[in-house]
C-alpha cells in the first residue's frame, strides 16, 4: 500500500478504509486493553474489597492510634475529641518543658471530660502501651476528676507521685498526635528515652528481633528440608509410568485434603515424650526410659510438623517441571561419556531450576506466615513471629503493635522477593 | 390461585413462628465447665422462658469481645470472663452496664447487692463462680506426696515435667509463693522490678521442664497422658477428670490463686434484654448452687453455700472440693484484679520475651 512520491519519501501507511496505520493500530490495541481490563475488573474489585482494603486499614493502625485524641461512642458512633486542653498546652510549649500549674490545670479539665465520656480507660491504655502502670493513674484521676481543685499540680501529685514523671509527659506529648512511629520502634525492640532519642529496650523485654530472625532461619531450614525430601519424590513421580505415578500422586495429595489440625495433632501423638516414636525406640532398647527424645513442644516439633505440611507445595511444582523433561538429554550426555552424577548435575538439574524456584518461593512465604502449627507444637522456643502478632491481636489487644509487626513482616518479605527477583529472576519460575 | 394463597399463608405463619422463638448466644470456656453451665443454667433457662441458648466455646471468651464490638458485628450475647478482663473491658466501654437492681434476692429476702460476695458485683459484670488456679499431679507417676507450692518447683525431689498456663497471670504469683513470699505480700513484691526478676528467676529453675498449656482441658489430658507429672490447672477441670473419668489425679491446694468468673454483655449485643434476663436467672441462689453439683467451683452468692450438696453422681460431697473450703485456704491468694488490669501488658511482654529466649 505504499506509494513512492515524487521526492522519494514513502507516503504514510494506511488501512483499507483510509485510516493511518499507526492510529488504527493504536486504537485497536487500546480497545483490546480496555476489554481485557473490564474482564479482569470483577476480580480486581473482589481483591481490593476483600483483601487490599481490610489489610490496608489494619496497616493504617500501625502508625495511627487515636486512643489519646478521640473518643467514639460505640452505640451512637458520635466522635468527641479528648485531651484537647493538654494538647493545646503541648502545642504552646516546646518538648522538654517542665509541666507547670497551667499544664496540670489543662489535665484536670481534660479528666472531667474523660469522666463524663467514660473514656479514662481508653486514654490510659494508650499511655500504658509505652509506660506501664499509667492506666490506673488515669482511671483513678478520672474518678476523682470533679473533686480536683487549684493548685492542680499538688492535687495530682497527691493522687500519685508519678504524675511528675518526665517520661509520662513525653509519652503524653507523643500520644497527643494520632500519627506516630513509636509502634514501629516497639516492634524492633526500640524505645525513646527521656530526651526523645532512640535506644534499645531493656534486655529482658527484647523479643521481636529474636523472633524475626528465628522465623527467617526456621523458614529457610524448612525450605531446604522440603527441597531435600521433595526432589527425589518428584523425580520418582516424573519418571515412573503414568499408572504408578498417578497412584503415588494420590498419596502425596492425600495429606493436602486432610484438615491441618488433624495432621498437626497426629504429629503430637507421634512425637510426644510418651508417644509412638519414643515408645518404639525405648521398646527396641535404643533409648533409656529417662532419656526420651524431646521432639514436641520445641523447635524440632515445629520444624518436623511444618516440613511435613509444606512438602506438597514443593513436590507439585517440581513434578510439573520434571515431567516434560525429555529423558533423551540425559541419555545423550551418558553416551558422550558423562558419569551419572555429571549428567545429573549439568543436564538434568539446570532444567529443573524453575520448578525449584517456584517451590522454594511457595514454601518459604508460607512458612514465614505460619501460625497454627507453631502454636500447637512449638512450645516456648518454637514460636514464630506470627504467634506474637496473634497474641497482640487477641490477648493484649494492642492492635497498633500487631499491625506494626505485621507491616514489618510484609515489608521484609517484599524485600526478599525483590532480592530473589534480582538474583534469580521472577520469570525463571515455572509452576508447570 | 388457591394453591398460591395456601403457600403464602404457610410461609407467613412460618415466619411468624420463627420470629417468636428467641435465642441468645452464651460464650464460655469449653469442656467440663461449659457442661456444668449447660446443665445448671442453659437448660433450666430454656425450660422456664422458652428462649433457646446457643453455647459457644473459646480458650478465653474475653478475646473476641473487643474485635466484635469495634467491628459492630457482635455475635455473642453473654460471655463468661475473668475478673481483670471484665474490669478492663468495662473501662474501655466495650460492655453494657448491668443494673444490679434486676438481680433476684436470696430466698431469705437479702437483696442481691448484699448476698453476693464482696467484689462479685461490678458495673458491667455479675460474678457467677469463685474458681482457682491450683496444681495437680498424677499419683501414678509421682513417688511421694507433693504438699506445698514449693514442691511444684522442686524437680530434684519430684522429677518430671511441669505444666503451666501460658500466661504471666497466676504463674508469677505461684513462683513468688514457692520462693517463700507470704501470700499477703505477693502483689507488693510483684510491683517492684526486683520482685519480677525474682519470679522469673524461680521460673528459670524449671524452664526446660515446662510444657505450656492454653486451653482449660489440656492439663488433665497432659497429666493423664503422662506428658507432665504435675500441672497447674483450673481446679474444677481436675475434679471432673478425677471424679467423672476416674483419673488418678490429686489437687494440691497450697498456693491456690482464687479468682471470679463473671457474666458480661458486650456492647451492641443483639439480644440485650434476653441476655440480661439470662444473667438474672443464672445468678440466682438455686442456680449457683446447682452448678456446684456439676463442677467444683464455689458459688458467688453467700446464700448458695448452704444449698451445695453432692456431685451429680449422687455420691461425692462437693464441699471439701470447693476453693473456698476452709481446709483449702491455708495458703491461698486472691487474684488482685487492679494489679493485673494495670500490669498485664507489661508483664506479659516480659513473659513473652522470657519464653522466646
Amino acid at each position: 500500500m505504499t506509494d513512492a512520491t515524487a521526492n522519494g519519501a514513502p507516503a504514510k501507511l494506511t488501512t483499507a478504509d483510509g485510516k493511518p496505520l499507526k492510529a488504527a493500530l493504536a486504537s485497536a490495541q487500546s480497545h483490546a486493553r480496555r476489554r481485557a481490563f473490564f474482564l479482569v475488573l470483577p476480580l480486581l474489585a473482589f481483591i481490593v474489597i476483600t483483601f487490599v482494603a481490610p489489610i490496608g486499614q489494619m496497616l493504617h493502625r500501625s502508625f495511627h492510634n487515636d486512643g489519646f485524641t478521640m473518643h467514639e461512642d460505640i452505640g451512637s458512633g458520635v466522635r468527641t475529641p479528648i485531651m484537647t486542653n493538654l494538647k493545646a498546652w503541648f502545642d504552646a510549649n516546646p518538648a522538654g518543658t517542665e509541666p507547670t500549674e497551667e499544664a496540670f490545670a489543662a489535665l484536670a479539665a481534660d479528666m472531667v471530660v474523660l469522666r463524663e465520656l467514660k473514656a479514662p480507660g481508653q486514654a490510659g491504655t494508650r499511655i500504658n502501651y509505652e509506660l506501664s502502670g499509667s492506666r490506673s493513674m488515669f482511671t483513678k484521676a478520672a474518678r476523682k476528676a470533679n473533686d480536683l481543685e487549684a493548685p492542680f499540680k499538688d492535687a495530682f501529685l497527691d493522687l500519685d507521685k508519678d504524675w511528675n514523671n518526665p517520661d509520662l509527659w513525653r509519652v503524653m506529648r507523643d500520644a497527643s498526635s494520632a500519627y506516630t512511629f513509636n509502634f514501629y520502634l516497639a516492634a524492633l525492640d526500640l524505645t525513646r528515652n527521656a530526651d526523645g532519642s532512640i535506644e534499645q529496650v531493656n534486655e529482658n523485654r527484647q523479643v521481636y528481633v529474636t523472633l524475626f530472625s528465628r522465623t527467617l532461619l526456621l523458614s529457610i531450614l524448612i525450605t531446604v528440608l522440603t527441597f531435600m525430601l521433595g526432589y527425589p519424590i518428584a523425580h520418582l513421580l516424573a519418571t515412573l509410568p503414568l499408572r504408578y505415578s498417578n497412584l503415588l500422586m494420590i498419596l502425596v495429595l492425600l495429606p493436602f485434603w486432610t484438615s491441618l489440625l488433624v495432621r498437626t495433632t497426629s504429629w503430637m501423638v507421634l512425637l510426644q515424650s510418651q508417644g509412638v516414636v519414643n515408645d518404639s525406640l525405648v521398646g527396641m532398647g535404643l533409648l533409656d526410659d529417662e532419656n526420651r527424645l524431646q521432639m514436641m513442644y520445641n523447635q524440632m516439633g515445629t520444624v518436623i510438623a511444618m516440613t511435613h505440611i509444606l512438602l506438597p507445595f514443593m513436590v507439585l511444582p517440581l513434578y510439573s517441571v520434571m515431567r516434560p523433561i525429555n529423558p533423551s538429554y540425559v541419555r545423550a550426555a551418558r553416551s558422550l561419556g558423562a558419569t551419572s552424577w555429571t549428567a545429573f548435575r549439568r543436564i538434568y538439574f539446570p532444567q529443573t531450576v524453575p520448578g525449584i524456584g517456584a517451590g522454594a518461593l511457595l514454601v518459604f512465604i508460607l512458612a514465614v506466615g505460619y501460625y497454627i502449627t507453631p502454636a500447637l507444637v512449638g512450645g516456648a522456643d518454637g514460636q514464630l513471629i506470627s504467634n506474637l502478632i496473634a497474641f497482640h491481636m487477641q490477648k493484649s489487644l494492642n492492635w497498633s503493635l500487631a499491625a506494626a509487626l505485621a507491616a514489618l513482616l510484609l515489608g521484609g518479605i517484599l524485600i526478599l522477593y525483590w532480592l530473589y527477583d534480582r538474583l534469580i529472576g521472577i520469570d525463571n519460575l515455572k509452576l508447570g | 390461585m388457591k394453591l398460591k394463597t395456601a403457600l403464602m399463608a404457610t410461609a407467613l405463619t412460618g415466619v411468624a413462628f420463627a420470629a417468636q422463638a428467641q435465642e441468645i448466644t452464651v460464650m464460655s470456656w469449653g469442656g467440663a465447665y461449659t457442661k456444668s453451665q449447660v446443665e445448671a443454667y442453659h437448660k433450666p433457662f430454656t425450660a422456664t422462658t422458652n428462649i433457646k441458648v446457643n453455647s459457644v466455646d473459646a480458650d478465653n471468651p474475653a478475646t473476641p469481645i473487643k474485635a466484635q464490638v469495634e467491628a459492630g458485628n457482635v455475635s455473642i450475647d453473654v460471655a463468661d470472663v475473668e475478673f481483670s478482663d471484665a474490669v478492663r473491658l468495662c473501662d474501655e466501654g466495650l460492655l453494657e452496664p448491668v443494673d444490679h437492681a434486676m438481680l433476684p434476692a436470696a430466698p431469705d429476702g437479702t437483696p442481691a447487692t448484699e448476698d453476693f460476695i464482696e467484689g462479685a458485683l461490678q458495673d458491667c459484670a455479675v460474678a457467677n463462680i469463685v474458681w482457682s488456679t491450683v496444681y495437680a499431679y498424677n499419683s501414678k507417676n509421682v513417688s511421694g506426696t507433693p504438699t506445698t507450692i514449693a514442691d511444684f518447683f522442686d524437680t530434684a525431689k519430684f522429677p518430671g515435667k511441669r505444666g503451666l498456663r501460658k500466661s504471666a497471670k497466676a504463674t508469677l504469683e505461684m513462683a513468688l509463693m514457692a520462693d517463700g513470699v507470704p501470700a499477703g505480700e505477693v502483689y507488693d513484691v510483684l510491683d517492684t522490678d526486683a520482685g519480677v526478676d525474682r519470679a522469673f528467676a524461680k521460673l528459670d529453675s524449671i524452664k526446660s521442664d515446662i510444657v505450656w498449656w492454653e486451653a482449660g482441658a489440656q492439663p488433665p489430658q497432659l497429666l493423664a497422658d503422662g506428658e507432665v507429672v504435675m500441672s497447674t490447672a483450673y481446679n474444677g477441670r481436675i475434679f471432673n477428670a478425677a471424679v467423672a473419668e476416674n483419673q488418678p489425679l490429686e489437687v494440691v491446694w497450697d498456693g491456690q490463686i482464687l479468682d471470679f468468673d463473671l457474666f458480661v454483655v458486650p456492647k451492641g449485643a443483639q439480644n440485650k434484654d434476653a441476655a440480661m434476663q439470662f444473667i438474672a436467672f443464672s445468678t440466682d441462689t438455686q442456680r449457683l448452687a446447682d452448678q456446684a453439683s456439676w463442677i467444683s467451683y464455689g458459688p458467688a452468692r453467700k446464700s448458695s453455700g448452704a444449698l451445695v450438696g453432692k456431685y451429680s453422681d449422687g455420691k461425692t460431697e462437693m464441699a471439701p472440693h470447693m476453693p473456698t473450703a476452709a481446709a483449702n485456704l491455708t495458703n491461698a491468694l486472691v487474684n488482685n484484679f487492679e494489679f493485673w488490669v494495670d500490669k498485664d501488658a507489661e508483664l506479659n511482654e516480659r513473659f513473652n520475651a522470657w519464653l522466646a529466649q
